[in-house]
């Protein structure tokens, strides 16, 4: 990925930003020009929120040449607490621990490195929600 | 039911590791047999299906490229890009060009030279078929996008992964007659289960392989097909419908969109109801999209594909005979050329030639292939010259 790019993409990447429609309130990510629910040009960006539920998930065993390195991966398919479904990273946990319909919050955490121009890539991935205080034992990951 | 075009001529490479030729090499070898067969006709068209030659071969502009190397010249050419959906909506540009009533064949060829670099760098370069702002970041792979599926599809349904891969089972029992495809040789779901996993639960043998291949096809207008040959085979219906690229916005995860709009287009464009469709091409990269392109075209309730496989209806003698050469699993799936592929082996079926794999008195043919998990999905229906009027 070129530098440009990369750049570009950090609100979308970093931060969850996706797309409100202004005139029926359907949210989208990543971003749209269009909305495909009732046609509206008008959308307006939106951080999304950082809190879902797992709807499905798989293990990468056979990955793409630049991610290679961080082989095997969980990959998940995330329903926001706004409704909205991202594929993302499940990190700090077992694929054995996952089950469909837990709570996950997302963090920020490398990507890849790129070959060429020596950036490297931050964004979301997901966790399995930390719970602190007392009902949370010693802090564990649930 | 009318010909919107004819099929005069239809050639291909055999799908494999072919280390000693080039992306070229293989488009010339496809195109002189379809030629050869249509008798040699003056071409005046040429469409070109490919995917992704600039990334993985270090070469773009086909269409002029594959002309000069034909000796085609002065020629009108073209190159049309869809990832893994190239070879059919090559076609259906084809179709087009025969609809503006020109004299003169129109040639089209689908081709992937896809060994010229590593698995890795392969599974990168599909996922540039989807929205590359998601599957990059995620690092989500298309089988990695099937796995999901097949994870939802397995809970929603109560399915076991066993019964999914009895797709990968049809494909290869078929493709051990087809002297073209990549793996001719039968397998069992124990074969599946043993092979490595690739996206849990998807396992290597649930996965179309990496190969290179090259198949054409020659094209006249209606009027012309007697004349340029004793058997050619017509296209009744071309269509092409798009669905959300990013599948997580689709409405139902499970149900290819694009192909059941392409589809229902298609039998309505050639008139027909599905049940007279004699046998069917569908796109399956993974099991799991073969059996939601069963569900999609109206073969099975959603839910009910697995059905299908379990009773071997999608057999030769069944009830839909489905991936009769082998599918993308078996015959194998060089990208932008599989949709040519699924024609070429549909004209085989519709003049009788499909050998030991012949479907009994086969009269129309329907072939689906997509780019991805459906973002795009084209239809074609074909049929025997003597049903169409």
């Amino acid at each position: 990925m070129s530098v440009p790019r990369f750049w570009r993409e950090i609100p979308h990447k970093y931060r969850l930003v996706g797309s409100r429609c202004r005139s029926c309130g359907a949210v989208y990510h990543p971003r749209r020009p269009v909305c495909p629910s009732c046609g509206s040009r008008e959308l307006e960006d939106v951080r999304l929120s950082q809190k879902g539920r797992l709807l499905a998930f798989t293990v990468i065993r056979r990955a793409p040449s630049d991610m290679a390195d961080f082989r095997p991966y969980i990959v998940g398919l995330v329903e926001l607490e706004d409704g909205v479904r991202v594929l993302s990273q499940i990190v700090d946990c077992d694929p054995g621990e996952l089950r469909p319909g837990m709570e996950l919050e997302a963090t920020l955490r490398r990507i890849r490195v790129h070959g060429s121009s020596g950036v490297i890539e931050y964004g979301y991935k997901f966790r399995p929600v930390i719970k602190w205080g007392p009902e949370a034992g010693e802090g564990k990951a649930e | 039911m009318k010909a919107l075009a004819a099929i005069t001529g239809a050639g291909c490479t055999k799908v494999g590791e072919h280390w000693e030729r080039s992306l070229l090499d293989l488009a010339v070898e496809a195109c002189l047999r379809a030629l050869e067969e249509a008798g040699n006709p003056p071409v005046r068209a040429l469409y070109v299906g490919n995917a992704a030659s600039e990334l993985v071969n270090e070469q773009g502009n086909l269409a002029a490229l594959l002309a000069d190397a034909l000796a085609l010249e002065g020629i009108k050419a073209a190159e049309v890009r869809a990832g893994d959906a190239s070879g059919a909506l090559a076609l259906h540009q084809a179709c087009l060009d025969v609809s503006l009533g020109q004299e003169g064949a129109v040639l089209v060829c689908g081709v992937e030279k896809m060994t010229d670099v590593m698995a890795p760098e392969v599974e990168r370069v599909q996922m540039l078929f989807e929205d590359s702002r998601s599957t990059f970041h995620s690092g989500v792979t298309v089988p990695g996008l099937c796995a999901l599926l097949t994870a939802l599809y397995m809970e929603r349904y109560k399915a076991s992964y066993e019964d999914i891969v009895l797709f990968a089972v049809n494909d290869h029992r078929n493709a051990a007659n087809n002297p073209c495809a990549q793996y001719p040789f039968p397998i069992t779901v124990e074969t599946v289960m043993g092979s490595p996993l690739v996206a849990d639960p998807i396992r290597l043998f649930d996965t179309a392989g990496i190969g290179d291949g090259a198949a054409a096809l020659v094209l006249t207008r209606p009027e012309e097909a007697r004349k340029a040959c004793d058997a050619p085979v017509a296209v009744v219906a071309s269509e092409v419908a798009t669905d959300r690229v990013n599948v997580c916005e689709r409405e139902d995860l499970l149900c290819l969109r694009s192909l059941r709009l392409a589809a229902k287009r298609a039998l309505k464009r050639a008139g027909l109801e599905i049940n007279r469709v004699s046998f069917f091409e569908v796109h399956n990269t993974t099991s799991i999209l073969g059996i939601l392109a069963l569900e999609a075209l109206g073969l099975a309730e959603p839910g009910r594909g697995v059905e299908l496989l379990r009773e071997g209806e999608i057999a030769i003698g069944g009830r839909c005979p489905t991936n009769t050469m082998g599918g993308l699993k078996g015959r194998g799936h060089p990208w932008g050329a599989t949709g040519i592929y699924q024609a070429v082996e549909t004209v085989w079926q519709l003049r009788g030639e499909a050998g030991k794999n012949q479907v009994e008195g086969a009269e129309v043919g329907l072939a689906h292939n997509m780019c991805g998990l459906g973002s795009i999905s084209c239809v074609h229906v074909f049929a025997r010259w003597e049903v169409v009027s």
